[in-house]
C-alpha cells in the first residue's frame, strides 16, 4: 500500500474580481493550481479565461487575492510578478513585429544562462530566421517565438492562452508537442479553445462560466460526461 | 547661389535645434504615450545654466563654454528626471490630468525664470569662434549654425547607436510598440521612462545652450516658443517615430528659414515661414495622419 500523496499548490486565487468599464468580467473567481503538469482553463468566448490569464499578471485591475507559493501577487507591478517565475504566452502572441527574432528573444532573456538549447531544439526554425524581422513570420512562425519567449527562463508556471488559435494542423501539432515538452519543466495554466488539444496536455481543469467558476476537477472526467461537457462547454464530450 | 547655401545651412540649424528638443518629446510620447507641455522648460533651463555657469567660470575658451555645456546637459537630465518622478509618474495613464499639470508646470516656470532673471533676453557670454563665419561655397556660414548641426547630428547618432545597440535601446524600442508585453516579459518600463525622459532633458538642454548661440541670448519665453515648432516637428514626423523627428525637422527648418526670407525680401512680410510650416502640418495631417514615418493606428 503506497504512502498517500499530497498536492502542493502552486498559484491560488481567490474572489478575484475585475470590472472593465462598466461590466463586472470576473465575479469572484477562485481555483487552484496544483504544481507540476498542466491545468486547463476553459469556457466559453467571454467567459473570461484571458482576463483571469491577465489579472494573474496584473495586467487589468483587479481585486480579490492571487498567491503564487503563498506570496500575495495583487500589489506587485506585473514585471515582478513575471520576475518570481511566470512565464506568459498571450492570446494574441504580441510579438515585437518591428525587432527580429532575435531581438525578440534577447528582450524576454531573465536568467543568466537563457535556454537557447532547449528553445532551439523545439523550434530550429527560429535559429535560422534570427535576424528576420518578427513581423515578417507566419502565424504559426509567430506562435514559435511567443511560446521560446516563455521557455527561454526557468519559470514557475507559464500562463498559455490559446496558443493554438488560429494555426493550421500541422502547427497546432508543433504547438502541443512544444507544451508538452514546456510542462515537463514548469506548470502550465493552459487557455485553450481546441479541446482536442486540453485533453492531451492537461490533467485537471478549471471551467468558467460568465465569469464564475462552473466546474473544477480532472479533464477526462469532464471529457467522459457530455451533458457536463455541453451544458459548460458547447460540446459533447467524446 | 550664395544666398541659397546660407539659407540651406542656416535652416539646418534651426532643424537641429528643432531636433535636439523633438528627439525627447517623440521617444516619451512612443514609449508612455506622455504629451509633455512642460518639455520647453527643458530648454529654457539649458539655457540659462549654460549661460550661468559661463559668466560665473574664470577661465578661457574653449574650456569655459565646453564646461557650460556639460553643466547645463547634467542640469537638464536632472530637471527632467525630477519632473518625470515628481509629477509626470504619478499620472500616468491620466491624459487629461498631464496636459493640464504640463501646460501649468510650463507657466510657472517661465514666470520664475522672469522672476529671477526678468523677463528680458539676456546677452549670452559666446566664445568668440562661434561668432566667426566659415565661407562655404562663397557663403558666410554662421560657426554658431555650423555647431548647431554638429551637435545635433552628434546627438543623433548617438542616440540612434543607443537605440540599436543598447539593451535600454532594445527595451525602448519594444515599448514603443507594445508597452504592456514588455512588462509581461519581467521588465520594469517606467525605469526605462525615467532615462528616456532624462535623455531628452539632456537633448533640450543642449538645445538652449546652442540656441543661445543662434539667437545670441538666452529668453524665458525660449523653451515655450521653440516647443510649438518641436510639436509640429513630431506630429509631421510621426508620433513616436525617431527618425520621423529627424526627418521632419530637417523639413521644417528648412521651409521656415526659406520661406521667411523670400517673402521677407519679395512681400516685406516675414511671419510667412511660420504660416507655411503649420500650413505644411494641416496637409500632411490631410494627407496622412499617423506623420510621415509614424504607424498607422487602426
Amino acid at each position: 500500500m503506497s504512502a498517500p500523496t499530497t498536492i502542493r499548490t502552486l498559484l491560488e486565487v481567490e474572489d478575484l474580481h475585475v470590472h472593465l468599464g462598466e461590466s463586472h468580467i470576473l465575479q469572484g473567481v477562485s481555483f487552484k493550481v496544483p504544481a507540476g503538469g498542466v491545468t486547463a482553463l476553459l469556457g466559453r468566448n467571454g467567459a473570461g479565461k484571458t482576463t483571469t490569464i491577465k489579472a494573474i499578471l496584473g495586467l487589468v485591475g483587479r481585486s480579490g487575492s492571487i498567491r503564487l507559493l503563498e506570496r500575495e501577487l495583487t500589489r506587485m507591478p506585473t514585471h515582478q510578478i513575471v520576475r518570481l517565475g511566470v512565464g506568459y504566452v498571450p492570446e494574441e502572441r504580441e510579438i515585437f513585429s518591428e525587432l527580429s527574432v532575435a531581438e525578440n528573444l534577447k528582450l524576454a532573456e531573465r536568467d543568466k544562462k537563457p535556454r537557447y538549447d532547449l528553445v532551439f531544439e523545439l523550434f530550429p526554425e527560429l535559429k535560422q530566421r534570427r535576424a528576420q524581422a518578427a513581423g515578417s513570420l507566419s502565424g504559426g512562425q509567430q506562435q514559435m517565438v511567443a511560446i521560446a519567449r516563455a521557455l527561454l527562463n526557468e519559470n514557475q508556471i507559464i500562463l498559455v492562452d490559446e496558443p493554438t488559435k488560429g494555426l493550421s494542423p500541422l502547427m497546432v501539432t508543433n504547438a502541443a508537442s512544444a507544451l508538452k515538452r514546456a510542462a515537463q519543466a514548469a506548470t502550465l495554466l493552459l487557455v485553450e479553445q481546441n479541446l482536442q488539444v486540453a485533453r492531451t496536455l492537461a490533467e485537471k481543469v478549471v471551467v468558467l462560466d460568465q465569469g464564475r467558476v462552473a466546474y473544477t476537477g480532472d479533464v477526462a472526467e469532464l471529457m467522459a460526461d457530455p451533458a457536463l461537457a455541453r451544458r459548460y462547454l458547447g460540446v459533447g464530450g467524446h | 547661389m550664395s544666398t541659397v547655401i546660407l539659407l540651406l545651412v542656416t535652416g539646418l540649424g534651426l532643424g537641429a535645434l528643432y531636433f535636439l528638443i523633438a528627439s525627447g518629446l517623440s521617444l516619451t510620447y512612443g514609449l508612455m504615450r506622455v504629451l509633455n507641455f512642460a518639455h520647453g522648460i527643458f530648454l529654457t533651463v539649458g539655457g540659462y545654466a549654460s549661460w550661468w555657469i559661463a559668466v560665473r567660470l574664470p577661465i578661457g575658451e574653449p574650456w569655459r563654454f565646453l564646461i557650460a555645456l556639460a553643466g547645463c546637459m547634467v542640469v537638464g537630465a536632472i530637471v527632467a528626471a525630477a519632473v518625470e518622478v515628481s509629477l509626470i509618474r504619478p499620472l500616468y495613464r491620466r491624459h487629461i490630468e498631464q496636459v493640464l499639470v504640463t501646460v501649468g508646470l510650463a507657466l510657472a516656470f517661465t514666470a520664475l525664470v522672469q522672476g529671477i532673471f526678468g523677463p528680458d533676453p539676456i546677452s549670452y557670454p559666446a566664445p568668440g569662434w562661434t561668432q566667426g563665419v566659415t565661407q562655404l561655397a562663397g557663403a558666410n556660414i554662421p560657426n554658431s549654425r555650423l555647431l548647431a548641426i554638429a551637435v545635433a547630428a552628434a546627438v543623433f547618432l548617438l542616440l540612434a547607436a543607443f537605440l540599436r545597440f543598447t539593451r535600454w535601446g532594445l527595451i525602448v524600442r519594444a515599448g514603443v510598440e507594445n508597452r504592456s508585453m514588455v512588462t509581461a516579459l519581467g521588465i520594469d518600463v517606467q525605469r526605462a521612462f525615467t532615462l528616456i525622459f532624462a535623455l531628452g532633458g539632456v537633448a533640450a538642454a543642449l538645445a538652449g545652450a546652442l540656441g543661445a548661440l543662434y539667437f545670441g541670448n538666452i529668453d524665458p519665453q525660449r523653451g515655450t516658443a521653440t516647443l510649438i515648432f518641436a510639436f509640429i516637428v513630431i506630429v509631421i514626423g510621426g508620433l513616436g517615430s525617431f527618425t520621423g523627428s529627424v526627418l521632419a525637422a530637417v523639413v521644417v527648418g528648412l521651409l521656415q528659414q526659406f520661406i521667411n526670407y523670400y517673402s521677407s525680401v519679395y512681400w516685406g512680410f516675414s511671419a510667412a515661414g511660420d504660416l507655411s510650416v503649420v500650413l505644411l502640418l494641416a496637409v500632411v495631417l490631410l494627407w496622412r495622419p499617423q506623420g510621415l514615418l509614424g504607424r498607422s493606428v487602426g
